[in-house]
């Protein structure tokens, strides 16, 4: 007797001919590949592989990304004089940085003083864009709705207000993020240090909240549709309007444990606003950083969400204002 | 195919699993934690078992030397080219030498710094430069409230080498040539930034100059266009060595909530900001004026000399030595701690 297994699916559909996908003749042409199938990817999901659908779009986004990558990897490389040794060894350090401060919002410094950030930059925004008409084209061909491309956006926003829009309202591109793994981590420390600790900056809570929030969604949601799926309960779209044992027996599940319960539909709507205020409240946060606020501790403490502690150290005064001697 | 699948991922996972463990770096539990701040901040500073053993280690005292009888002749009056040690009898002039020549002298002793054929003359160069290291540590020991307690000694920093463990030069110009990105020397780790990429050289500007080290606002709301970001994470990098040099966490000095609040810091916070202080002015009034006497061998890469940071004493430790005094049985070397 077949047993429902939700770890990995064991069963891999593989018919004759693979389905070829809706849309007409027009599109095939600018399909690359076929259909195939992968016995490996099989294990995680669907076996089928294809077609891709590239179009226009897709080709001038891939191309700008390259020449971004490659402007960034170059730069990387020639910063460790091109020993690739040290490029792999140093690669999680390896930076491209933005301008100076002294060059305010100069559209093109030197190359070597930030003028290939700017460059990376251009493109890198260019093939993110395109890539994001070219799901929103995607998803409308197909017929669906266009939630996936303004979820997209909504990080797009957190990108441009990171090393665009807020920069420009700073006057300086130095305010951007650096390219490369620790130095754009290593920006958000010094940003937060800078500018008096990031965390008493509420929009960043509200971020934080969706984030961990969105985790947290995702397994419950995936948690439940797993646990239901021995009475079909994957049939998620279906159970919106029939919602059946599944459906009833994971509602009951949560309204025993926590009293309330997400729909079938409503689930999907608390999973996909989470993500996306995640990078949109997180955003807002960025942006009012050093436009409107210049010290979020002191702000916060302004505003009555800091709270004071006892002090255990004997009290101390800055020794610059003091005239301390040596 | 499924089981070779599943062999090949068990195969994978072990090796990584291994190498993992294997890797060097570990700090092996249990860590230790000392509660600073108030009950529910933490404000903790970590030590493991292993880590405090090191730094016993790295901290062995320097065999001691008798006191110098009292009295007898001016050192001056009994060798020649006496210059800064005039105020020391002989007895404490050859009790200097002797603590010199085994806390700097390494192999060569005396001839370090000698020339055994005449010991008055002003060859070699490390003379000159002793003589100036000499003058700063009577310096320190009298005018600097930063070591009042412990004072110094020439073994502080020198811990028997010619050359203290811990120096700095400016550093290298960036090795991307032509238009590539120079990134103003940010990510590259080295053992001065506390293995980040926040800069290469955290220390010009900082400690051979008066630049100013604090970045953040006073104000909740911005007046002007304050310090930017590339300051904050040059003044970081700053912190991340000096955090390396003591061995200490940011809350050792700061509340990290509030990093520029004074009235939330620690008063350790007050002797680092004297230490900066006295760094500045022995590179700026000690090493620096010695550049001509260095051979090039000594000298950085662009050139210049070598100079002190917060290691070069402290070395891995909050008080250099563990807080051991060797300057309360040096005189001759002058200072409050001396009485």
């Amino acid at each position: 007797m077949s047993v429902y297994e939700n770890v990995f699916t064991q069963v891999q559909i593989r018919p004759t001919s693979p389905e070829e996908g809706v849309g007409d003749s027009s599109h095939q042409r600018e399909r690359i590949g076929g259909t195939t199938f992968s016995y490996l990817l099989g294990f995680i999901g669907n076996a089928k592989i294809g077609p891709v659908y590239l179009g226009t779009l897709g080709v001038f986004s891939l191309i700008s990304g390259f020449f971004a990558f490659e402007i960034i990897g170059l730069n990387m490389l020639a910063s460790v004089h091109w020993n690739p040794i040290q490029f792999v060894r140093q690669l999680p350090w390896l930076a491209l940085e933005p301008p100076k401060a002294e060059y305010g919002l100069k559209i093109l410094p030197p190359l070597a003083e930030g003028g290939w950030w700017l460059i990376a930059g251009f493109f890198l925004t260019v093939s993110v864009l395109l890539w994001w008409v070219r799901m929103y084209r995607r998803a409308t061909t197909l017929g669906l709705g266009t939630h996936a491309a303004w979820a997209f956006a909504s990080a797009i926003w957190l990108y441009l207000v990171l090393g665009f829009i807020r920069p420009l309202l700073m006057g300086h591109w130095s305010e951007a993020v650096p390219f490369g793994i620790f130095p754009h981590l290593d920006w958000t420390a010094a940003f937060s240090l800078r500018y008096g600790n990031l965390f008493y900056n509420p929009f960043h809570m509200l971020s934080i909240a969706f984030l961990y929030g969105s985790a947290l969604l995702f397994a419950m949601h995936g948690a439940t549709i797993l646990s239901v799926g021995r009475y079909g309960g994957e049939r998620e779209v279906e159970q919106i309007l029939y919602r059946g044992t599944a459906s009833e027996r994971a509602a009951l599940f949560w309204r025993w444990t926590m009293g309330f319960n997400a729909t079938m539909e409503s689930i999907h709507r608390w999973a996909w606003w989470f993500a996306v205020l995640t990078p949109l409240t997180g955003g807002i946060g960025i942006l009012l950083t050093g436009t409107v606020v210049d010290n979020w501790y002191l702000w916060g403490v302004q505003h009555g969400i800091a709270p004071s502690y006892p002090h255990v150290f004997p009290p101390i005064v800055d020794p610059a204002v003091s005239g301390a001697p040596q | 195919m499924k089981n070779i699948v599943l062999i090949f991922a068990g195969v994978a996972a072990v090796l990584l699993t291994a190498a993992m463990l294997l890797t060097a770096g570990w700090t092996s539990p249990p860590i230790q934690t000392v509660q600073g701040g108030f009950r529910g901040l933490s404000i903790g500073q970590l030590s493991t078992k292993e880590s405090r053993h090191v730094l016993q280690l790295a901290n062995t005292l320097p065999d001691p030397i008798d006191p110098a009888e009292a009295g007898g002749k001016k050192a001056t009056d009994v060798y020649k080219n006496v210059q800064v040690l005039t105020d020391l009898t002989e007895a404490q002039f050859n009790r200097v030498m002797l603590g010199l020549a085994a806390w700097v002298g390494g192999e060569q002793g005396c001839n370090y710094c000698h020339n055994p054929e005449n010991l008055a003359e002003d060859k070699p160069y490390t003379k000159i430069v002793s003589r100036s290291m000499l003058k700063m540590t009577r310096h320190i020991n009298k005018d600097w409230s930063h070591v009042i307690k412990s004072g110094v000694t020439c073994y502080t920093c020198h811990r028997g080498n010619p050359v203290p463990a811990n120096i700095w030069f400016k550093g290298a110009p960036p090795k991307s040539g032509g238009f590539a990105a120079t990134n103003d020397g940010f990510g590259h780790p080295n053992a001065f930034n506390g293995s980040t990429g926040l800069g290469e050289d955290p220390f010009s500007g900082y400690l051979d100059a008066k630049e100013p080290i604090r970045v953040q606002s006073t104000q909740a709301l911005p007046v002007n266009f304050g310090s930017s970001i590339q300051d904050a994470t040059r003044s970081y990098g700053l912190m991340m060595s000096l955090s390396t040099s003591l061995g200490v966490n940011c809350t050792f000095c700061h509340n990290s909530r509030a990093f520029s609040s004074w009235e939330q810091a620690s008063p350790q916070r007050v002797t680092a900001w004297h230490g900066i202080q006295m760094v500045r002015d022995l590179n700026i009034n000690y090493m620096n004026p010695l550049l001509a006497q260095w051979p090039p061998n000594r000298l950085g890469p662009t050139g210049d000399g070598p100079k002190i940071n917060c290691a070069t004493c402290h070395q891995g430790a909050s008080k250099p030595l563990l807080g051991v005094s060797l300057a309360k049985d040096w005189p001759e070397l002058g200072g409050g701690a001396a009485h």
